[in-house]
């Protein structure tokens, strides 16, 4: 029996959470509507139309196939940088360990303007490092891999990994070959959960790259407060869109990876 | 609402099917005295936690079961309004409030006053022994200290029934059995109509006035300890409460045959019967003149008495307790007598 | 290979990423922000300087407005959501949660687009009060670009955090007599505590370094990461934006290190 009290709260409840996600969903559902409109001021009856996608693909494919590039590049030196760093933390151990992972997680607490700052004011003389895209690619790294080395070190909390390379190494493998044939393939999870946020942050980044871009580095973020200053709404919304479209994969494979982690972990 | 200590329970076919379809527990009906302490005893999903989560208030009977307190129907009433108290098996003692606050938290939302809610405190405090850490935060206690504050907080309000639900279950095997001599006192002092709920056999024996053994959601059977302990009414029963021995025999002019000699019995029964002999009520004495006799296989000595298993003298490996004085050993043939009145026939299942 | 020069190795690429990319440009940040005009008088110049100052108030107060409305907002729909199980609770989920991977630059066209002059809530506004309401480009707009950004991340914690709750807790209050109310006030609300603590530092920190949607919509609005930008492309006020990126790294770092203090977990601001 549910009370009428109970049942005022509960609808009272939905209806502010209703409210809240509308707030949240409606602006990106205006603007992938306002991408694909002829006239965003008078409305989807002025018909539907792809020019704008067209007009962005146009005006900004470099900046999209450079942001995948960034993105990609980023991911790869995180994994070169983080997956050996993460287990050196993990079975190392000790307070030195703490204090490593504390600095190189800063850069979550550290606002990005600051960081790009710091990278203009050291590397700006190179002026050949500060003109290529690679500048952007480290300011990139610093950002994405605590996320990395975080998350493969939570799996190797989670799994144990210290009684694996032990028996491992009393079979008689190397270091190396024990990182690479027992270490690295149990720390699969988490490699592939922070690789995924790697590639969706480097995608969207924009406080840090807004500062270390030049008109010739111009990556996806960047054109796009470019086109919401400059451009058309309708312009605008279509570069928006194809950001979504874009980042939507990525953010539905994070979610069916947590779905399939907590059912895993409800199993045990 | 009702008030007071000691109020009458009453469940009147109290059924409990869970929204996927479960069948939790069968239609029940049953009565508690004032004061009376009822335990409801039975392994794990036999139901009798949705028991007590139903006359508590926590879960709905199905329609048509009734819940009443000295007479009055409780079943509409929320559990916040229902007077009662109720341990918990991880006692839930409110991490964020010291071992007074958890312990006062009943009598301050019923809005007494500080003076007296402070005087209540300390006379549960006393009453369960814990002097000393009122000022404690509740993860520096103890399991057994915790314990004490769960049910002085249970019962600090004065509720009509008290609730516990496998109150003894997390501690470990020592501390529970002083608890359990603790508890008993304490619920004999408050007069409070109680309901336990426990798997523990001797836990229930030693605490419950009467017992209800439940099994697959219904009613094995509800009696005194010494009910169900030598009159069980299934074979459930018999082999749920103590170690026993279950034969299967014919019987005839009221004689047990079975392959190790024959067993005379009190009932007038004939042709297949089940019974249940209690390995205390079987006595080794001389082969000369036994009746019933077999061979000794295992010998465990248990300090106050030994347990022996003798084949050849039933169907199956017969439990005996000996004493401990008895020299014995494996491989030894051994006469066997057990007295009439101590044979127990069983119904089927 | 001795086992410790493989773990030395480990480390090493880490070590030259760190210290080359982020400590020595922080450290040479800290010391160009003390060699301009005011040398090291440009740190106390954030908190003397009257347009320093008042940038800085205007910031932490808007972070502040941001932290307390999205804890509320959460844990009102978190709560809710992880206590009822109703048709369409799982897509309500995703819609909380979708924005997250936005960037700030997306989320400030996401409100020009509900409070633009092109915008839905004027163009409810316009027939209902007979003028349109367009409010993107000033601190309400900021505002709410900052509440956007915050609200999915907040949500996720308390969620989680609410999942984790023991209901025996609850029901225990509620055999000694607690309502509802009680037991949200004496229970539920003391338990998410660190939760509040945690996702509350987290609002915090990213709303006072928060660049992209300011950049978006508050051209016209003093806040620190815009304050900062200015100085640094028009004025060209070099020292001064490094000492004042230098300020407010150190706030939203405060804010992390005593949440953390507090909960004990790792609390970690985002983009």
């Amino acid at each position: 029996m549910i009370s009428i009290r109970d049942r005022l709260i509960f609808t009272g409840q939905l209806l502010f959470t209703l409210l809240v996600a509308a707030f949240l969903i409606v602006p990106a559902i205006l603007s992938m509507l306002a991408g694909v409109t002829v006239n965003y001021f008078q409305g989807i009856r002025s018909g539907v139309t792809l020019q704008w996608v067209i007009q962005v693909w146009e005006l900004y494919a470099d900046t999209i196939a450079r942001s995948f590039v960034i993105a990609l590049s980023a991911l790869t030196v995180t994994l070169i940088v983080g997956i050996p760093a993460a287990y050196a933390l993990h079975v190392r151990g000790g307070r030195l360990s703490r204090v490593v992972e504390e600095i190189i997680t800063l850069p979550l607490a550290v606002p990005g303007l600051a960081i790009a700052l710091g990278l203009l004011l050291t590397y700006g003389g190179f002026s050949d490092f500060r003109r290529s895209w690679l500048f952007i690619l480290a300011g990139h790294v610093v950002f994405t891999l605590p996320f990395m080395v975080r998350s493969v070190m939570a799996v190797f909390a989670a799994i144990d990994v210290k009684t694996l390379d032990e028996s491992a190494s009393s079979l008689g493998a190397s270091p190396w070959r024990r990182f690479l044939d027992v270490i690295v393939p149990n720390a699969r999870p988490g490699i592939l959960a922070g690789s995924l946020m790697v590639v969706t942050l480097s995608l969207g980044e924009f406080n840090l790259t807004w500062m270390l871009h030049t008109p010739l580095t111009k990556t996806l973020p960047v054109g796009l407060a470019d086109s919401y200053a400059s451009m058309r709404l309708e312009v605008a919304s279509a570069y928006t869109l194809v950001f979504f479209v874009m980042i939507i994969p990525l953010l539905v494979a994070m979610q069916i990876f947590a779905d399939h982690k907590r059912r895993q972990g409800a199993g045990r | 609402m009702t008030g007071g200590q000691g109020v009458t329970l009453r469940v009147e076919a109290c059924g409990k099917t869970f929204p996927d379809g479960t069948r939790a527990l069968e239609p029940i009906t049953l009565d508690v005295a004032r004061g009376e302490t009822l335990v409801f005893l039975g392994p794990s999903g036999c139901g009798k936690t949705t028991m007590l989560r139903i006359i508590a208030g926590l879960e709905r009977p199905d329609v048509g079961g009734r819940i009443l307190f000295n007479e009055v129907d409780v079943t509409g009433i929320p559990i916040e309004r229902r007077n009662v108290g109720m341990v918990f098996q991880s006692y839930a003692l409110f991490p964020n409030m010291n071992v007074a606050e958890n312990i006062g938290y009943g009598l301050k939302i019923r809005g007494i006053g500080k003076a007296e809610r402070e005087a209540r405190v300390a006379e549960l405090v006393a009453l369960t022994g814990i002097e000393g850490l009122v000022h404690r935060r509740v993860d520096q206690l103890s399991g057994g200290q915790r314990q004490r504050v769960a049910l002085a907080r249970a019962v600090a309000a004065r509720p009509s029934v008290l609730l516990l639900d496998e109150p003894l279950t997390a501690l470990d095997a020592a501390l529970r059995e002083r608890l359990r001599v603790e508890l008993d006192r304490l619920l004999r002092t408050l007069g409070i109509t109680t309901i336990y709920v426990t798997h523990d056999q001797t836990e229930a024996m030693m605490l419950g006035d009467r017992i209800v053994v439940m099994r697959k959601g219904a009613i094995a059977q509800i009696g005194t300890a010494r009910d169900i302990y030598f009159s069980p009414a299934s074979r459930f029963v018999a082999e749920f409460i103590g170690a026993t021995n279950i034969v299967e025999a014919e019987c005839h002019d009221g004689m047990l045959a079975l392959p190790g000699g024959r067993l005379p019995i009190q009932n007038g029964a004939s042709g297949a019967v089940v019974v249940m002999i209690r390995p205390e009520s079987i006595d080794i004495i001389s082969t000369e003149g036994a009746v019933l006799s077999g061979r000794v296989g295992d010998v465990s000595f248990i300090g106050d008495r030994q347990r022996l298993t003798v084949s050849g003298a039933a169907h199956k490996p017969l439990l005996v307790d000996a004493p401990n004085s008895l020299g014995i050993k494996a491989g030894d043939i051994v006469g066997l007598s057990v007295k009439p009145e101590a044979i127990r026939l069983l119904a089927g299942d | 290979m001795p086992f410790n020069t493989f773990i030395r190795l480990c480390l090493l690429p880490l070590a030259m990423v760190v210290v080359a990319f982020f400590l020595l440009p922080m450290v040479r940040l800290v010391i160009v922000g003390g060699s301009g005009d005011l040398g090291v008088g440009a740190y106390a110049a954030i908190l003397f300087e009257p347009r320093f100052r008042a940038t800085l108030i205007n910031t932490v107060m808007l972070a502040v407005a941001t932290t307390a409305s999205s804890l509320l907002i959460a844990t009102v729909a978190g709560l809710f959501l992880q206590r009822h199980r109703f048709p369409g609770r799982a897509l309500l989920v995703a819609m909380l949660t979708f924005p997250l991977a936005f960037p700030g630059v997306v989320v400030g066209f996401m409100i020009i687009l509900l409070a633009g002059r092109q915008g839905l809530i004027g163009s409810i506004t316009l027939p209902l009060f007979g003028e349109k309401w367009v409010f993107a480009y000033s601190i309400q707009g900021l505002f709410l670009g900052y509440l956007y950004f915050s609200i999915p991340r907040v949500i996720l914690t308390i969620m989680a955090a609410v999942e984790k709750l023991d209901l025996s807790l609850e029901e225990a209050a509620r055999a000694l007599g607690a309502g509802p109310w009680a037991v949200h006030r004496d229970v539920i609300l003391p338990a998410l505590r660190p939760a509040f603590v945690a996702s509350g530092a987290i609002a915090f920190a990213t709303a006072m370094g928060a660049f992209g949607t300011a950049f978006t919509l508050a051209t016209n609005i003093n806040v620190l990461p815009m304050l900062i930008y200015t100085e640094f492309t028009l004025s060209a006020n070099i020292a001064m934006a490094a000492a004042l990126s230098v300020g407010l790294g150190l706030v939203a770092w405060a804010a992390l290190a005593l949440a953390r203090s507090f909960s004990g977990g790792t609390v970690a601001a985002a983009g």
